[in-house]
């Protein structure tokens, strides 16, 4: 079984060694204590992959996502991105991170409410330093290829749940970058919507070698990744190829 | 600006305390301001080293013209003072009011009998024709000199120099017409009068009780240095010649009128300053308006914050972000303001009869007082929005 405790190899996109979140929480008695949410992650993602990870709800995923996605920093252990030690990156290079290397899609869409979908799809290339008549150009582009242009104008509240996902797909994807980090995308959706989106992910992967991390609880949508990682109680208790039966075969 | 537009209430809300604030800061500066000019309008026309001697005892209202019936100051006083060391001139003054006639119009006025030193040492200059001579007095001629709005009301648009008038149905030539000189401190106005000789005014128009008794006097001292001098000397030669014994009090009162217009210089000035203080507690609480704005704006966008810094907004383009929109608010608040608070001083001096005085500076300075605030009061909510984390940003529902 593949498991990437040993050094892993210095092309992946993604490296994680022996990291370990934990919050600090006030309990009743008005002490702190520390709660352990990732325990030992060890973890290698290579340009290309499409993940899928699973868990039970408050196993760490979320978490482990936001790390990733250089949202949240780990309390221990060191993440590699691109070869680069995002511990020893200043908040500024942190975002220019996020902004060119990473696109975001959430359960929840989160577009910006006030903007159009035009304009939600241009935001990310204003924040890299594209004039807005070309953010706009490139933006309406972005939208056409993901069958979108005639919702351009549309706020997201006019839009349906399917529609502002593949808004924010856009909008993830607008920079080129490596790597989407979706964390339970088609949790709103209904399962027609989620098996568009599931295609649209996995055309992205396929076409342009897009490494695609996903967290799901749905085993018919982690089907659409060729590699699966599960955890459990923050230990990645998995992580190998897609095959169900395998998920009752913890790796030690 | 977009948050601005969805907001618009709340928006305009906040803005109007920006713009009352700015309107009642250009308003109580213009206020002041003319009223500082007002002041110095007075003084600059007033002549310079100035004493009022009053005939009686020093009394406890302010500038109060002694009663007519106090006949201890005379003519001889004042040349008597005239003559001293420290002394550059005197002008006596006897006053009374009086109808004056020319053809079919008339017009009532005060009439002050003096002498031509007068005219010097009040700092007065003469428009047209000239001011009577000593001789006029000595032969107390019947000659007058107008102020500019006697001259208006009786004249028009005539020349009145070399006219006859009548002055309580005695006829006088005009000599000459006076330049406008505005209000007094005490805000008389003093164009309209007629002056004639003093020596006339006693014997045929204002008659006196008491001959050779006056109103008041003008004296001015030789230079600024010399006022405190010229004080005792008028005091003593006065009580010398009333022969007012030791421990006695004047029967007379000497007045500085220079001191009495740096107060009122001063007075001007502490007015301007205190109500451009109210003015910017205004300003002031306008401000702590949109800091409240702002707050409630940055926890109910956190999750906004949020997206931006995940699709790669750093600390500075939110803290610009949120900055803009104080400076917004504030900019708009601003000109609305400037423009209430000119309309509101144009008003006030249409209403009132007041003066009001706009400069540019004070405009860019209530201007720029607005601005700074939006700055200070925005930083602290937007330097909150942007050191917020962006995961917990993105969780905060
Ligand atoms: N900001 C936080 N402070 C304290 N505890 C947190 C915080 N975020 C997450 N947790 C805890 O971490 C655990 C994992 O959460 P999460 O990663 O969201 O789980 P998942 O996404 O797998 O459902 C949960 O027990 C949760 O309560
Ligand atoms: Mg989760």
């Amino acid at each position: 079984m593949p498991v990437n405790q040993t050094s892993p190899p210095a092309s992946a996109l993604i490296r994680i060694a022996q990291l370990h979140k934990s919050y600090r929480l006030v309990d009743a008695n008005g002490k702190t204590i520390e709660n352990p949410v990732l325990q030992n992650i060890n973890l290698n993602i290579a340009q290309g992959e499409f993940v899928a990870i699973m868990g039970h709800s408050g196993s760490g995923k979320s978490t482990l996502m936001n790390i990733l996605g250089c949202l949240d920093t780990p309390t221990n252990g060191g993440y590699w991105l691109e070869d680069q030690n995002v511990a020893m990156l200043s908040n500024d290079a942190l975002a220019k991170l996020r902004n060119r290397y990473i696109g975001f899609v959430f359960q929840g869409f989160n577009l910006l409410k006030r903007m159009t979908a035009l304009d939600n799809v241009a935001a990310p290339l204003l924040y890299a330093g594209e004039n807005r008549a070309n953010s706009r150009k490139k933006a309406l582009e972005q939208l056409r290829r993901t069958g979108l242009e005639k919702f351009a104008m549309h706020h997201p509240n006019q839009l349906s749940g399917g529609q502002q996902q593949r808004v924010a797909i856009s909008r993830a994807l607008i920079n080129q970058p490596p790597l989407i980090l979706a964390d339970e995308p088609t949790g709103n959706l209904d399962s027609q919507t989620s098996k568009e989106i599931m295609t649209l992910f996995e055309q992205l992967n396929r076409e342009r070698s897009i490494t695609i991390v996903l967290v799901t609880h749905e085993n018919d949508i982690a089907a659409y990744a060729r590699r699966l990682i599960q955890i459990k109680d923050g230990s990645i208790v998995y992580d190998g190829g897609h095959a169900l039966e395998s998920t009752h075969n913890p790796v030690v | 600006m977009r948050a601005l537009r969805m907001n618009r209430l709340r928006t305009g809300l906040t803005m109007l305390g920006m713009i009352i604030g700015v309107a009642a800061v250009v308003l109580m500066l213009s206020i002041g301001q003319g009223a500082q000019t007002k002041i110095n309008q007075s003084i600059e026309t007033m002549g310079s080293n100035l004493f009022i001697v009053l005939p009686g005892a020093t009394s406890s209202g302010g500038l109060s013209f002694g009663s007519g019936s106090v006949k201890t100051l005379t003519v001889s006083d004042a040349g008597a003072i005239a003559e001293l060391p420290s002394i550059n001139a005197t002008g006596p003054v006897i006053s009374g009011t009086a109808q004056l006639n020319f053809g079919a119009k008339n017009w009532s006025t005060s009439i002050t009998g003096t002498t031509p030193d007068y005219f010097m040492v009040g700092n007065w200059t003469i428009e047209d024709g000239t001011i009577f001579s000593e001789s006029d007095v000595r032969s107390a001629a019947r000659v007058a000199v107008l102020g500019s709005v006697t001259a208006e009301n009786l004249f028009d648009t005539v020349n009145p120099v070399g006219k006859t008038i009548r002055i309580t149905n005695r006829p006088f030539q005009i000599v000459g017409v006076l330049a406008a000189k505005g209000q007094s401190l005490s805000g008389r106005d003093q164009d309209d009068n007629v002056f004639i000789p003093i020596t006339t005014s006693e014997r045929q128009i204002t008659g006196n009780q008491f001959p050779g008794s006056i109103r008041y006097m003008l004296v001015q001292a030789k230079s600024p240095e010399m006022m405190d001098e010229a004080e005792i000397e008028i005091t003593q030669l006065l009580r010398q010649r009333h022969r007012i014994s030791d421990g006695m009090e004047n029967d007379f009162t000497v007045r500085n009128l220079t001191a009495i217009a740096d107060v009122a210089t001063d007075t001007a000035k502490i007015l301007s300053i205190v109500l451009g203080a109210i003015a910017s507690i205004s300003l002031l609480v306008g401000g702590i308006g949109i800091m409240n704005i702002m707050l409630v704006s940055v926890t109910e966008r956190t999750r906004e914050i949020g997206i931006r810094m995940a699709i790669g907004a750093n600390r500075r383009a939110i803290l610009i972000q949120f900055l803009l929109e104080a400076i917004m608010i504030c900019f708009m608040g601003g000109m609305i303001g400037v423009i209430l608070g000119i309309g509101g001083a144009w008003i006030i001096s249409q209403v009132v009869d007041m003066l009001v005085v706009i400069t540019l500076s004070m405009v860019l300075l209530s201007f720029l007082f607005a601005s700074a605030v939006g700055i200070f009061f925005g930083f602290y909510p937007a330097r909150k929005a942007a050191s917020l984390k962006p995961v917990d940003a993105l969780r905060y529902e």
